[in-house]
């Protein structure tokens, strides 16, 4: 492949410089000057059927290697494992086919919050598949990988510029590339076709490893069965844990701002147990300058497992949702304007949430904590922490925020929310 | 005798049709509002895609500021990025350019070039030039309405096009679709004069190898238009009918956004197919005309005829036929059948071939030409150099394998504006200096005019030839902001940044060649019937500007090619198209008083 760019590249890059210098040189030398004419030869059929003859040979110089190389594009290996990388606005996940080396069959009408992947429930062949659903993918180095391309929604394309390899996710089919690794190391992975206002910020990485510690890193991750068997979290455990929490965030979850404690009730359950989970292995509240953030770390490493986390989630959920009074000051009209254009996308069009983008809940929460959390992710003090498997997104988003007034404004509007 | 010249003979067969009858208005409205006459029309539809060229010469400042700056500007974000960069493509590639070389060069030089009184169906013309103003305040009216207009590129791919996550996937791509559809008509009618015009009302003795070939451009891209559009057309109308009716040709099963789809069945890939039928043609509807109107530039102002003038005219022939069937080379990462690549790359390069043949025959007119760097002249040479340059990269996306990593990077948006921006636009320029004083009887400013022709030329060169790099280290188009990779060295920001300088530069000097227009039409120096001393009918009128009918009492037959200059022997170096062989005066010939040939 790059021998073929290579090659096009030196082609053209002689045709460019002779033809260049050629045109160069008539200009100079066939300048109009006193007592010159030009010479009259309407055609030279000898000379422009040598010219095209070059030109032709040229031309398959370049193209029959690049139909060579195209056709070790198209086909597969027999031996390549199988991944299906899932794309959706805006975010990557992946699946394995697990130990059947199958994976089961999927359809729109499956998806739902609880089944993002959309798996059949009803195939047998899916219920081992090995379910990631963050945007980094590992790969054992040195072995041929088909990775299959689906899309859920829109138009995507996979690529990872060091692959050379890229292909669009075309909803209602699968396309597919396949690639052996042969350098380890982790490689950004961007969409590469406009998918909406998310798509700059549609980005993932392929970590490529020894197989021994990709086998680690596929097994630490549940299988489809697995997910459908989560258990609902336990209240009465969940209300034992929350005793430590009520103290900062309030007896009812409602928030403290002098301890800099938000508001946690009405927050989606996904989204409180994704933030714990994520102090918890230091993805957030590590960082030097996120001072509150490094209050709230030691508190999550009370929760000694998941199913703590998910019993205390359960429960801060299942507290009444009070309404948190508004205090920033800003132009509502204004950032109305700019949140219909950009958050509603993931937050929803009320501000409500939607855990299919992986955007919490904004509508009546604190407002002085979305701006300090705003602040932050623009920063980069919350969401750059490598192992912070969504934060890095919101990053990027809100880098565009560039001045304080426009985060005001928005949250002025988002407290109109209703 | 003139043996030396190519094709010159005495003999101009009788007229067949006889005289075309044209209305003559009688009222200022009539005369220049709901003209009939081609130039006027020619001249609306200029002023019009000019109009709506610098809306989208300010959008792509705008775009620019955000690359170059990111994060600096507050009414720049995400979703209003993707209307500029959607808007600024559509208008540049159909409403400026389609619109300025079929509607304006097409409708001004089409008539007075073969020898007619106006185009053969007037009324027609003058609805077509409506019908493409309303598609314009159409498209405009995006703007204005709810979500504004539509952000999903120019291509307008669904399913995201009509889907929330997109901005103006409601109102927005309505507009957008409805204003396309317009547009077509609009063009549809415009085309059935260009071709039939071209074909039938040829004054007597011009046959279709003696048509310049700024006529063969335009004829062909005008057959080209007439094929690919309803392409367009339907497409537009299938998605229409799945946004607000529910069908579902491009729509399949989805959850968007957390929200399960209403449609079920249809195949984005099927829309991207018509789009692209229609696409790639679009681009040799843009790219012939100027090949032709580049020919005649270098040929005048080189004082030489064309090279190769029959392969030239096979070589347009031969490139619009082709560009029918190399339209996936666009979708070589699109998700379609990959055994398409091969057919396509195989096209696609294919047509490499006549395109390279029409650069050579370019540079041999230069060659023991006799040049004159007036300034038509230097647009036509900054045509060439942008025109090679982006050719040459067309190979490296043309070439399945290679295409692949370069897909959907800045390299495409380098290569594409090479070929479609810079290089027509150095033609456009070109054309408009050296027929400016056809059009006004006035030359346009020489000083403001070099100064206009150095900024640009060296300035697009500035944008563009560094975008090729980005898109090598992988940048991907389309994106708001480049943040946040691993790969992409923070170098990467300046060149940005210098892109965006060289086209903020680039574009506020633009202001000198408008100001031109208008100081040369009051005080330019008067240019006379043929400043250029050029052989085309057009300088042959009786009048500067050429009045409503064009040529006095009789059409003038022609007894020779378009391209008899520095002809051996001739006094003169150039001899007129209706100038008959026995006219014609020698460096020896005795001559009257009035500088005929004595008998």
């Amino acid at each position: 492949m790059d021998q073929t760019i290579s090659l096009t590249f030196w082609v053209t890059g002689i045709v460019f410089v002779a033809v260049n210098l050629f045109v160069v040189f008539c200009i100079v030398r066939f300048r109009q000057k006193k007592g010159s004419r030009a010479a009259y030869e309407p055609e030279n059929t000898k000379l422009e059927w040598w010219l095209v003859g070059l030109t032709t040979l040229a031309i398959a110089s370049m193209l029959t290697p690049g139909l060579f190389v195209w056709a070790n594009f198209v086909n597969v290996p027999q031996d390549a494992a199988i991944v299906e990388a899932v794309g959706k606005q805006w975010h990557w996940s992946y699946r394995f086919p697990g130990q059947d080396g199958k994976l089961g069959t999927t359809d729109a009408k499956y998806i739902n919050d609880q089944n993002p992947f959309g798996i059949n429930p009803s195939d047998p062949n899916g219920k081992d598949d090995i379910l990631i659903s963050h945007p980094d993918l590992h790969l054992p180095i040195g072995k041929p990988v088909k990775v299959l391309l689906r899309s859920v929604d829109v138009l995507h394309n996979f690529a990872v510029p060091q692959f050379r390899a890229k292909m669009d996710l075309v909803p209602g089919t699968l396309t597919y590339i396949w690639l052996t690794p042969t350098r380890e190391g982790a490689f950004d992975l961007l969409c590469n076709e406009l998918c909406g206002v998310g798509h700059y910020v549609m980005r993932g990485k392929v970590v490529v490893q020894p197989e021994a510690e990709f086998t680690t890193w596929l097994n630490s991750f549940p299988t489809y069965a697995q997910t459908q068997l989560e258990q609902k979290g336990d209240l009465q455990l969940g209300k034992a844990s929350y005793a430590v929490c009520a103290a900062c965030h309030g007896a009812q979850a409602e928030g403290n701002q002098a301890l800099n404690a938000p508001k946690l009730n009405g927050q989606g359950e996904w989204y409180l147990r994704r933030q714990l989970q994520n102090y918890k292995i230091g993805a957030r509240g590590t960082h030097d300058l996120d001072v509150f953030g490094k209050m709230m770390a030691p508190m999550a490493a009370t929760l000694p497992d998941a199913a703590a986390i998910t019993n205390v989630s359960a429960y801060i959920n299942s507290l009444p949702d009070t309404r948190a009074p508004a205090m920033v000051k800003g132009n509502a009209g204004k950032g109305k304007d700019l949140f219909n254009a950009t958050c509603s996308v993931c937050h929803g069009a009320t501000g409500m949430g939607v855990q299919a983008t992986n955007g919490p809940r904004l509508q009546a929460m604190n407002d002085w904590y979305l701006v300090t959390q705003l602040n932050n992710f623009k920063k980069g003090i919350r969401g750059n922490n490598p192992k912070d498997m969504h934060g890095p997104q919101m990053s990027n988003v809100a880098a565009f925020l560039n001045d304080d007034q426009i985060i005001n404004d928005l949250v002025a509007y988002i407290n109109t929310l209703r | 005798m003139d043996h030396a010249s190519h094709d010159a003979s005495d003999y101009a067969p009788p007229n067949e049709l006889g005289e075309m009858e044209l209305y003559h208005p009688k009222t200022f409205l009539g005369k220049y509002v709901w003209s009939q006459d081609a130039k006027v029309i020619a001249i609306q539809y200029s002023i019009t895609a000019i109009a709506i060229g610098i809306v989208a010469l300010v959008l792509s400042w705008l775009m620019r500021l955000q690359l170059g700056f990111p994060n600096t500007f507050t009414f720049i974000n995400p979703s209003n990025y993707l209307q500029f960069v959607t808007l600024h493509g559509m208008i540049m590639v159909v409403y400026l350019l389609t619109a300025l070389f079929l509607g304006g060069f097409g409708n001004y030089l089409i008539p007075l070039m073969v020898g007619a009184r106006d185009m053969v169906f007037p009324y027609l013309n003058m609805l077509s030039f409506w019908i493409y103003l309303f598609a314009v305040l159409l498209l405009c009216a995006s703007f204005f309405v709810p979500g504004g207009p539509t952000g999903s590129g120019w291509t307008l791919y669904p399913p995201q096009a009509i889907l929330e996550g997109t901005p103006g996937s409601r109102e927005g791509i309505i507009l957008m679709l409805l204003s396309l559809m317009c547009f077509i008509v609009g063009f549809t009618m415009g085309g059935l004069n260009y071709v039939v015009t071209i074909l039938q009302a040829r004054t007597r003795g011009m046959t279709m190898m003696r048509l310049p070939l700024t006529i063969w451009g335009i004829f062909t891209a005008t057959i080209l238009a007439l094929l690919a559009f309803p392409a367009l057309f339907v497409s537009a109308l299938m998605m229409l009918l799945d946004l607000c009716l529910g069908t579902s040709f491009f729509m399949p099963a989805i959850v968007s956004l957390g929200r399960p789809g209403e449609h079920v069945g249809g195949n984005p890939l099927l829309f991207q197919h018509l789009f692209w039928f229609f696409g790639h043609p679009e681009v040799y509807i843009v790219a012939l005309p100027a090949f032709g109107i580049v020919s005649d530039l270098i040929s005048v102002h080189a004082r030489k005829n064309i090279f190769g003038y029959r392969m030239m005219v096979w070589a347009i022939v031969i490139i619009g036929g082709l560009s029918f069937i190399v339209w996936a080379h666009h979708m070589y990462v699109s998700g379609m059948n990959p055994y398409f690549g091969f057919f396509f790359a195989t096209t696609t390069l294919i047509i490499a071939i006549p395109t390279a043949l029409k650069v050579y025959n370019w540079v041999l007119t230069l060659w023991r030409g006799n040049i004159q760097l007036t300034i038509p002249m230097l647009f036509a040479l900054g045509f060439m150099f942008a025109f090679i340059h982006g050719g040459l990269t067309g190979l490296f996306l043309g070439n399945v394998t290679v295409s692949v990593p370069l897909s959907d990077t800045m390299f495409v948006v380098a290569h594409f504006h090479m070929v479609m921006a810079v290089a027509p636009i150095m033609v456009v320029f070109g054309a408009i200096y050296h027929w400016y004083p056809k059009m006004t009887g006035r030359l346009l400013n020489v000083k403001m005019g070099k100064i206009h022709f150095w900024v640009t030329f060296l300035g697009t060169y500035a944008i563009y030839l560094p975008m090729h790099y980005l898109g090598f280290l992988g940048v991907p188009r389309r994106y708001f902001a480049i943040e946040g990779t691993s790969f992409i060295p923070d170098s990467v920001q300046y060149l940005n940044a210098t892109i965006t300088m060289a086209a903020l530069i680039v574009g506020v000097f633009q202001a000198i060649f408008l100001y031109n227009l208008v100081w040369s039409y009051f005080r330019g120096e008067p240019s006379g019937d043929n400043p250029w001393k050029a052989t085309t009918l057009e300088w042959q009128t009786e009048h500067t500007p050429p009045i409503h009918g064009n040529f006095g009492e009789s059409l003038p037959p022609v007894y020779r090619w378009a391209y008899d200059f520095s002809v051996p022997g001739v006094k003169e170096d150039f001899i007129p198209q209706n100038v008959a062989p026995k006219d014609v005066v020698y460096e020896n010939t005795p001559t009257t008083p009035h500088g005929t040939r004595a008998s």
